[in-house]
């Protein structure tokens, strides 16, 4: 995994009309970042085209020009800015893969699904959680399509005129900045694994399949 | 010091491998792979020249991309038929245990591990796919993961995991008669909301939730994803020992003694404190719909559609705008009588033996009205073979119906079932987002019972008029 610590680039909000008010858009799910039509691949890349695929391409597969992905500045997005609940539904990296193979390695919003959030960190991908205030506010300046900086290692989101301090928990900021294998530092601990596996097969022998 | 536990509690603490201060290892005993998920992830094994460390607690199947038709001319789609080849090459590869395409135990995962007794009380059960939350049924703690993390399963059986909160979801009273454990589930996640239970592992509780039969318990853990927490549990008890019992992998003789011996100590204690409670009075429930592209979208069957004025938030009520123009309802307006297309009965949340008996109950000496498309499609083998013999399947298709073979199928629309743009549903299945069941499909999700009668009617419809 390649390691992450400043991203600067375009911020492109996800945006829903209700009359002429315009909203961060909530719920964004896992079929609308990644329809299922493209799961079927066996590999990691390639999805970045499909990101978004059926609020980005009309039935004919062509550009939805109103959608803020094809418009410029923002088809060169890093970051995505969008509201509550962002990445529920599936549990499929493809959305993540899709995301970062699209460009994007930081999404904003005010709150993520949990599986989203963890697989977003393996992947690469800063998820970063900030109230709804705030992320409006960095919204507007996004919307005129300045380039936003998101420096990890300080843990702020830098504006023209301001900085934005953000959380970000110790292991999942140790896992993008040295982009570590979490596979690689479990395997340290094989002899706690097998010490447990051997224990628990005496207490609860049927837990061992057959 | 004798703290008391919750039964996630126990099942926690007796699966850690590690304990740090951020983050602990927990002992994964069963993975559930299927076709979608896990190909990335056994190349990554290959790259790393890594091994899978016990292939024996890995169970594999095809189901999401699967035909529903005959198989026996094989798949016909080349990627999805690359991805099925894909995962039983791997599985010979690495040695792990693959059901085949025409085996009569092929099915959904979340269906076929309980049916073969692979998911059992107190284990700790992954699997890439986000609905693994059904196995919680049995007292198990289950949850999805992403392919990285199947991967890290694979290689060390173990996942890297903070502790959830405990969240207690009461259920007190009965069910009246055609509220089913689908009403349920939908009015947790209605309550709620799909935030709701973020952070949190749900503990499913009360005398309605006792009362359920071990399916309509599936149905409920099930829907917890929905409810944005990754695990739903339910305490083990006789019916839960009942229905595993003589299944191909439980314990047998003296350890399925000793097995359930352990499994009674798994409850929660009765002083166990949770770090949220909601009560939900079952007596009060009706027959659910959804109206809107959110599973939160709940109304009941004699509801009205929102009112876009009646929201005060504005992002709330710039979502649901947005819904409500997908879904094409008009505001305010009644929900029951709303015109469909089609109706699909099936995938792991209503897949089951038990579903298809409520909804053929329904459907006995009935017709599909003539504007509707319907199909039903078991959820494994096991059960479109039970349901032939008790003369399930005559019913479905003397009423109209299609009677299909088991997978996923129109629950995400990856095969060749799927919504035409603008196509109106009444589904069983578990997600009403936008493009589910294919591109600009609406879906409104209901009880068994209810798609019957939906069938049955043309329009959303009260499955209470309908038996009288
Ligand atoms: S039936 Fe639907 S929800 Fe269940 S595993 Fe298949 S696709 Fe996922």
């Amino acid at each position: 995994m390649d390691k992450f610590s400043l991203i600067k680039g375009i911020a492109a909000p996800m945006m829903n009309k209700s009359g002429n008010q315009l909203n961060l858009m909530m719920n964004i799910d896992t079929d609308m970042i990644i329809p299922k039509q493209f799961l079927k691949t066996i590999k990691r890349s390639g999805l970045g085209k499909n990101l978004f695929d059926e609020m980005r391409y009309d039935v004919d597969g062509n550009e939805i020009d109103t959608f803020i992905l094809n418009k410029k500045p923002f088809r060169n997005a890093k970051i995505l800015i969008a509201g509550k609940n962002f990445g529920c539904g599936s549990s499929r990296e493809h959305a993540p893969w899709s995301l970062l193979d699209f460009g994007i390695k930081v999404v904003i919003a005010p709150s993520f699904a949990d599986i989203f959030f963890n697989n977003s960190f393996k992947n690469g991908i800063l998820p970063i959680r900030l109230d709804e205030g705030i992320i409006n506010s960095i919204t507007n300046e996004a919307m005129k399509g300045d380039e936003i900086e998101v420096n990890l290692i300080d843990q702020v989101i830098v504006l023209r005129d301001r900085e934005i301090k953000f959380e970000v928990d110790r292991s999942n900021k140790d896992c993008l900045v040295k982009g570590l294998d979490d596979i690689g530092s479990t395997l340290k601990k094989i002899s706690l694994i097998d010490d447990f596996e051997n224990k628990a097969s005496q207490e609860r022998p049927w837990n061992i399949p057959r | 010091m004798s703290e008391s536990k919750t039964i996630y509690d126990k099942i926690w603490e007796s699966h850690l491998a590690y304990e740090g201060d951020d983050d602990c290892l927990l002992y994964i005993d069963r993975h559930l792979i299927h076709e979608v998920t896990s190909p990335q992830a056994f190349e990554g094994l290959r790259t790393s020249n890594r091994k899978v460390r016990s292939p024996m607690s890995a169970l594999a199947v095809a189901d999401h991309n699967i035909p529903t038709t005959d198989r026996s001319k094989g798949i016909g789609d080349r990627e999805s038929e690359i991805q099925i080849q894909t995962l039983e090459d791997n599985c010979n590869e690495f040695g792990i245990e693959y059901i085949k395409t025409t085996d009569k135990r092929q099915g959904i995962v979340h269906i076929i591990g309980p049916e073969q007794g692979f998911t059992l009380p107190g284990l700790t059960i992954v699997c890439g796919d986000s609905h693994t939350s059904t196995h919680g049924a049995f007292g198990a703690l289950a949850h999805g993961i992403g392919t990285s993390e199947v991967e890290h399963v694979l290689a060390t059986q173990t996942l890297i995991q903070k502790k959830a909160k405990n969240f207690q979801v009461k259920i007190n009273g009965l069910c009246q008669d055609n509220v089913t454990a689908k009403d349920l589930a939908l009015s947790v996640i209605g309550t709620i909301g799909t935030a709701g239970g973020t952070g949190y592992v749900i503990e499913y509780t009360g005398e309605a939730v006792r009362s359920l039969s071990i399916e309509g318990r599936m149905t409920l853990c099930n829907l917890t994803i929905e409810a944005g927490a990754r695990a739903g549990l339910i305490a083990p008890d006789e019916k839960t020992f009942e229905y595993l019992k003589d299944k191909p992998m439980s314990p047998k003789g003296e350890e399925w003694n000793r097995a359930v011996k352990y499994w009674k100590s798994l409850p929660s204690d009765e002083d166990a404190e949770y770090d949220k409670t909601i009560e939900i009075d079952a007596g009060n429930l009706t027959p659910l719909v959804t109206w809107g592209t959110s599973p939160e979208d709940v109304i009941s069957i004699d509801g009205n559609i929102p009112n876009l004025e009646d929201i005060q938030d504005e992002s709330k009520r710039s979502a649901v705008k947005r819904s409500l123009d997908y879904m094409n309802l008009v505001p305010g307006s009644p929900i029951k009588g709303v015109a469909i297309d089609r109706v699909f009965i099936g995938s792991c949340t209503n897949g089951r033996i038990e579903d298809l008996r409520e909804a053929a109950s329904i459907l006995s000496g009935k017709k599909v009205s003539e504007r509707v498309m319907a199909m039903v499609v078991p959820g494994s083998g096991l059960v479109k073979e039970q349901a032939e013999k008790e003369g399930l399947d005559r019913i479905f298709i003397e009423a109209g119906f299609e009677w299909r073979e088991p997978g996923c199928s129109m629950c995400l629309a990856m095969n060749a079932d799927k919504l035409s743009p603008k196509e109106r549903c009444a589904s069983t299945s578990n997600r009403n987002f936008e493009g589910r069941q294919g591109r600009e499909g609406r879906t409104h999700l209901v009880s068994p019972k209810m798609a019957a009668a939906a069938a049955v009617a043309g329009c959303l419809a009260d499955v209470r008029e309908m038996v009288g």
